[in-house]
């Protein structure tokens, strides 16, 4: 947030905080061990409000349930907000110190009436300003978010829309508030501070905007490097598209089934001239490929840190040599590097850390030593010195401030781009089940009592009016493609939305429904909503 | 909260059960139709889980109307309160009067523990099992159907052991009723079970001593009119509640500390500091529970104050709560007393009514509400962090401690829990002055003393008697051995217990006294057997006791309740195991690794009764070696 990519607030504070907002996230089932964090709090009287259009095992734990219409976030909370600055609960002070574009925010929530926000998201009224009050009245408060607000062609508009209401309430920079994407892995976090992304490097820093960054990082690697990003998942396949992008090395990635529009994908990765992938398992992307590297799993066969969603980072440590042929991702990068003609010897897991804390300052005061004596430590960590940061952005408290201004955006609802119509009746939102992880690659190796293969998910209203029995053969198709599932009757879900996860894509390739329709700034796609039409199987 | 519901659905009955104690259901999210509302929003979290102490009282209700408790009934309760089926399953099936197999709407309870069969009551368990089969365990027992109006089951000490042998008739229905009734003939058992009235109009309150003027605690009983708030008036109720209020709570905790008084319930803690100790706690709110779940076998004195008194167990918690800082009392009741429970209701609404209880008590604001909280026949629940448990709505198992009650006790909040008698001598160390009550009985044990004496005795019931007197002077006072038989035993304290011999006698039943003797007062049990008791059987039966009663929670009790009563039935089968003296030791290993490690005193005492009857009375002495 505000400059730097990762949750502002620790696990411990979550379990210290007043009113936890669950926001598009059922934590309860996919971030399981967050969830634990949660419930301490729940039991320590904490108040639990879900966000999310089905009611989910987490909103069964909630004080509330804000059972929204698929992708109405920001009318929900710019009705918040509204409801917040009309009841005198904003934190004036606050946003007078630390905030920028206030006036022009203020100006743009003033259409989300409680009535109007009623009608766009269908939450009552009065639920909407029970959550906006509790909210701003608490004296710390969190809000953490996953997929249900990332997973839409407006993600990081719906995003700015939570951080509004955290600036709104000056709910950020302190112990136990603030705002929190919860990281779907170990280590999710952990890629992002290396900079595995296409815009920034190790330690989110902007090597375009910022020439003392470009020049530190030229000097170091013996290099000049060119001032423009990268390509993004998305981006990459619109230039697959075009024909630019011709060649693919992919390390740990599935997208052959985890991408959305899988008919697509399948055309454009087996078009390529040229695919590797690297993974640990022979997924359904690298039987498309060309060459495969065999690779090591990083979490006991290899050495080196791991980021979790609170930016603690620790240590992993090789306990297992990896089987057959497979080879450390560290080696097999530095052998590619040494046959294209750059040498780097094969450093140690200790050697690449150290060179990342030399050129991020936020990582350089996490020696491995410290690591293992502190059980691990939070960034920003400066020095050796430093004790690591529990709580982000503690300089908006600063008086005056410190370093730039938070600024409020202003940002308006936009529904799905694909929306339930004559054709296609029902909205098909997809998400993830306890058991099982993503595209399976992970987990479906191993069996578990809780699993019940893939199926439709519909309300007992629809299951009546199509004359659907539970289990039954049921055809979802959309306008990209058909698959066939059992129905499972859910009562946690409304009348018109059906629920599909995409854990079973070798039995139902659920992601030849969902919708390309990606967010221009971040690249994600909307596989929260798409249209479908539902017919049960005869005979 | 993750509720994985059955399939199961409730009959009309079931849900109007329910209904009836807990309200109509909101929305589609707690058992009722979708509302439009519900496909946006629910409300739970806090609200709901707050509502888990209502789950007993539920489960009573669903009980009561039909009989058991169906799979359908249960998945019903799971949705209208928020809790997940097999929690509610581990709750019901805690407790003997909820059955979760299928019942007939008439059960009767026949008592076949130490008080009762020795005076008839296994005779009668015999005679009804000839005449009508075996004893009713549900549909997977040796009953392959269920009666269909009427079942009759064995029960533990039902607290009428004055009127043994004793019997409970249950009746489910839409006005379901229960009556405690004793004795009862084979005729009249029979008669029950072919599905006539249980019969009327005995006497139920045995208060030999009635009328005496040196009574201080029983001079309402048997003198009052039990439902007339005026009668209990004239007769000096709530003087001491108005001293109270003019002294203040720090003076009535003065009082009660004064007079040195001792909880009667078993421990003898100093009931002064305990208030104090309540009445110190910084945190809100403060409870206050009577604990009436009295069920220690041979014990109904406390029985007899609340259907004879009633008003003074209502009175004398309003002082206590005042004294320490409560605005909320429970009277944990056992399930097995339900006249005490009708005049303990009626009570306090009357003292509702004449705004003794309520928002503004005496109009002195004050604020004190009273709830009675029925057990459901578990022994266990007598024990005072079990009652906090049972009252919570989650199994009756006693917690560690620390924290202790006056610390975290009911909801987590200072609890103040004292027995119906403990409560009851307060009124009179208010009525003299705590100095004045002092005085009474001896140094070390002050103040007068309810003893039940049962089992072989001429004139069984309720005797109080200062402190000080001595074992022979109760015998005598109660009319000595019925029909004039040699004493063999005596069993002091109840179940948890010890046996005592005919040579005993001279004991001064005070705390000092019985503990230099090795013996405990518990309850105030004075149970005789004269020379035709089968006392092996007797111990038996007190092993038994204990083995069904323990809740299973702890691994010294759980396995060593098991354990013992082996190897009694062992002993008794002349096949002791290695031997007589190596099958003692084994007894005795066992006895002290429950008393050492047990979490609670049941565990704790399960020993007790078994080593006096070795050890004091050489049950064993003339005992084969197998």
């Amino acid at each position: 947030m505000f400059g730097a990519g990762g949750g502002t607030n620790t696990y411990r504070e979550v379990e210290e905080t007043d009113v936890v907002f669950l926001w598009g996230a059922n934590a309860r089932e996919n971030h399981p061990i967050f969830f634990h964090h949660v419930l301490k709090a729940v039991r320590r009287g904490a108040a639990l409000f879900v966000v999310d259009p089905r009611r989910t095992t987490s909103a069964q734990w909630a004080d509330a349930w804000l059972g929204l219409h698929v992708g109405t976030d920001i009318a929900l909370a710019n009705a918040m907000a509204r409801e917040i600055i009309h009841q005198g609960l904003a934190n004036e002070a606050f946003i007078r110190r630390a905030t920028e574009h206030f006036e022009a925010y203020r100006v743009s929530v003033e259409t989300y009436t409680l009535a109007y926000a009623e009608s766009v998201t269908g939450v009552p009224a009065d639920v909407i300003r029970r959550a906006a009050e509790t909210y701003a009245r608490a004296d710390r408060a969190v809000i953490c978010w996953t997929l249900g607000i990332t997973e839409h062609h407006n993600a990081v508009d719906n995003v700015l829309a939570l951080i509004n209401l955290a600036l709104l309430t000056g709910h950020v920079g302190t112990h136990g508030s603030g705002v929190n994407p919860l990281r779907g892995q170990n280590n999710v976090q952990g890629g992002g501070d290396m900079g595995a992304i296409p815009n920034r490097l190790a330690g989110f820093q902007d090597w375009t905007k910022d020439p003392a960054v470009k020049a530190k990082f030229d000097r170091a690697w013996g290099i000049d490097m060119a001032p423009t990003y990268g390509k993004n998942l998305t981006q990459m396949f619109e230039a697959m598209e075009h024909g630019e992008l011709r060649a693919v090395y992919a390390i740990g990635e599935n997208p052959a089934q985890s991408e959305a529009d899988q008919h697509r994908t399948e055309r454009l990765l087996t078009g390529l001239d040229h695919l590797v992938v690297q993974d640990i398992f022979l997924t359904k992307t690298a039987e498309f490929a060309h060459v495969v590297l065999p690779a090591s799993s990083s979490w006991c066969e290899s050495e080196g840190t791991v980021t979790n969603s609170e930016r603690r980072v620790q240590r992993v440590r090789k306990a297992l040599e990896p089987p057959g042929n497979a080879r450390d991702d560290q080696w097999i990068i530095s052998e590619i590097a040494r046959r294209m003609g750059h040498d780097w010897g094969h450093p140690t897991g200790e050697a690449v850390w150290n060179e990342v804390r030399s050129l991020a300052p936020m990582l350089a005061g996490m020696s491995y030593e410290r690591l293992e004596r502190e059980g691990g430590l939070h960034w920003p960590c400066y020095d050796e010195s430093h004790p690591g940061e529990t709580f982000l952005h503690s300089r908006l408290w600063k008086e005056p401030r410190e370093g730039p201004a938070a600024p409020f955006s202003v940002v308006e609802h936009d529904p799905p781009v694909e929306m339930p119509d004559a054709e296609y009746p029902f909205q098909l939102t997809t998400g993830r089940r306890l058991d099982s992880y993503n595209t399976g690659v992970q987990t479906a190796g191993y069996a578990s009592p809780l699993r019940r293969g893939e199926s439709v998910d519909l309300s007992p209203e629809d299951a009546i009016r199509l004359g659907v029995a539970d289990g039954a053969p049921v055809r979802v198709t959309s306008r990209r493609g058909a698959v066939v599932a059992p129905a499972r009757i859910d009562t946690s879900l409304r009348a018109g939305l059906v629920f599909m996860t995409f854990h079973y894509q070798d039995e139902v390739k659920t992601n030849v429904l969902t919708i390309d329709a990606t967010d221009p700034k971040s690249g994600t796609a909307e596989f929260k909503a798409c249209a479908v039409r539902l017919e049960p199987m005869t005979g | 909260m993750d509720l994985h519901l059955l399939k199961a659905i409730a009959t009309p009955d079931e849900r109007d059960a329910v209904d009836a104690h807990l309200g109509p259901p909101t929305s589609g999210w707690d058992g009722g139709a979708r509302q439009p509302r519900d496909a946006h929003t629910a409300s739970g979290g806090h609200e709901a889980r707050s509502e888990r102490h209502r789950l007993l009282p539920a489960l009573h209700a669903i009980q009561a109307r039909i009989g058991w408790i169906s799979e359908g009934a249960l998945n019903y309760l799971a949705e209208r309160l928020t809790v997940p089926p097999a929690d509610i399953f581990g709750v019901a099936t805690f407790y003997g009067l909820l059955s979760t197999v299928p019942r007939p709407p008439r059960v009767l309870h026949l008592c076949d523990d130490i008080g009762c069969r020795g005076k008839g009551g296994e005779a009668l368990c015999r005679a009804v099992e000839q005449a009508v089969g075996p004893a009713y365990h549900g549909p997977e027992g040796p009953h392959h159907t269920i009666p269909e109006a009427t079942a009759w089951m064995r029960s533990p000490c039902l607290g009428l052991c004055d009127h043994a042998p004793a019997a409970l008739l249950t009746e489910a229905g839409p006005k379901p009723a229960a009556r405690l009734f004793g004795p009862v003939t084979t005729a009249q058992a029979l008669a029950v079970v072919e599905g006539g009235a249980a019969p009327g109009g005995q006497d139920r309150i045995r208060i030999p001593q009635a009328g005496d003027p040196g009574l201080r605690l029983l001079r309402r009983v048997n003198v009052v009119d039990p439902a007339s708030l005026d009668d209990y008036r004239a007769h000096g109720g709530y003087l001491g509640l108005r001293r109270a209020f003019e002294i203040g709570p720090d003076a009535v905790i003065r009082e009660v500390t004064e007079s040195k008084l001792a909880g009667r319930g078993g421990a003898a803690f100093p009931t002064g500091r305990k208030w104090a100790a309540v009445a110190g706690q910084g945190v809100r709110p403060h409870y206050l529970i009577c604990n009436a779940d009295e069920s220690e076998p041979g014990t109904f004195k406390d029985r007899v104050i609340k259907e004879g008194d009633p008003f003074a167990v209502i009175e004398s918690m309003t002082i206590a709560g005042f004294a320490t800082g409560c605005e909320q009392g429970y009277i944990y009741l056992r399930g097995e007393y339900p006249e005490a429970r009708a005049r303990l209701s009626q009570a306090i609404e009357a003292a509702r009514r004449h705004g003794l209880l309520g928002p503004d008590v005496m109009g002195r604001g004050y604020r004190f509400e009273i709830e009675i909280r029925e057990g459901a026949g578990a022994y266990i629940c007598g024990e005072e962090t079990a009652i906090f448990n049972s009252i919570e709505g989650f199994r009756g198992e006693p917690r560690n401690k620390p924290p202790f009650p006056f610390q975290a006790g009911l909801f987590g909040k200072p609890t103040l829990v004292n027995n119906v008698e403990t409560l009851v001598n307060v009124l009179e160390i208010l009525r003299i002055g705590g100095r004045a009550y002092a005085a009474i009985g001896t140094e070390g044990s002050t103040g007068p003393r309810l003893f039940c004496l049962s089992g072989s005795v001429e004139r069984p019931g309720v005797y109080e008697v200062p402190f000080g007197a001595t074992l022979r002077d109760l015998v005598t006072l109660a009319g000595g051995v019925a029909e004039g038989r040699p004493l063999q035993a005596v069993l002091l304290g109840g179940a948890a217990g010890v046996f005592v011999r005919p040579d005993e006698l001279d004991m001064p039943l005070t705390f000092e006294g019985v503990r230099a003797a090795g013996a405990t007062l518990g309850s105030g049990v004075i149970m005789l057997f004269d020379d035709r008791a089968d006392l092996l059987d007797v111990v038996l039966r007190i092993a038994a006791f204990f083995r069904d009663e323990s809740c299973g929670q702890c691994v010294p009790c759980r396995v060593g309740t098991v354990r013992q009563e082996e190897a009694l039935h062992r002993l008794k089968a002349g096949r002791a195991r290695g031997g007589l003296t190596t099958e003692l030791a084994l007894l005795e290993e066992i006895g002290l690794a429950m008393k050492d490690a047990s979490i609670c005193g049941l565990g704790q005492t399960a020993y007790a009764a078994v080593e006096s009857a070795v050890k004091r009375l050489h049950l064993f002495a003339g005992a084969r070696t197998g």
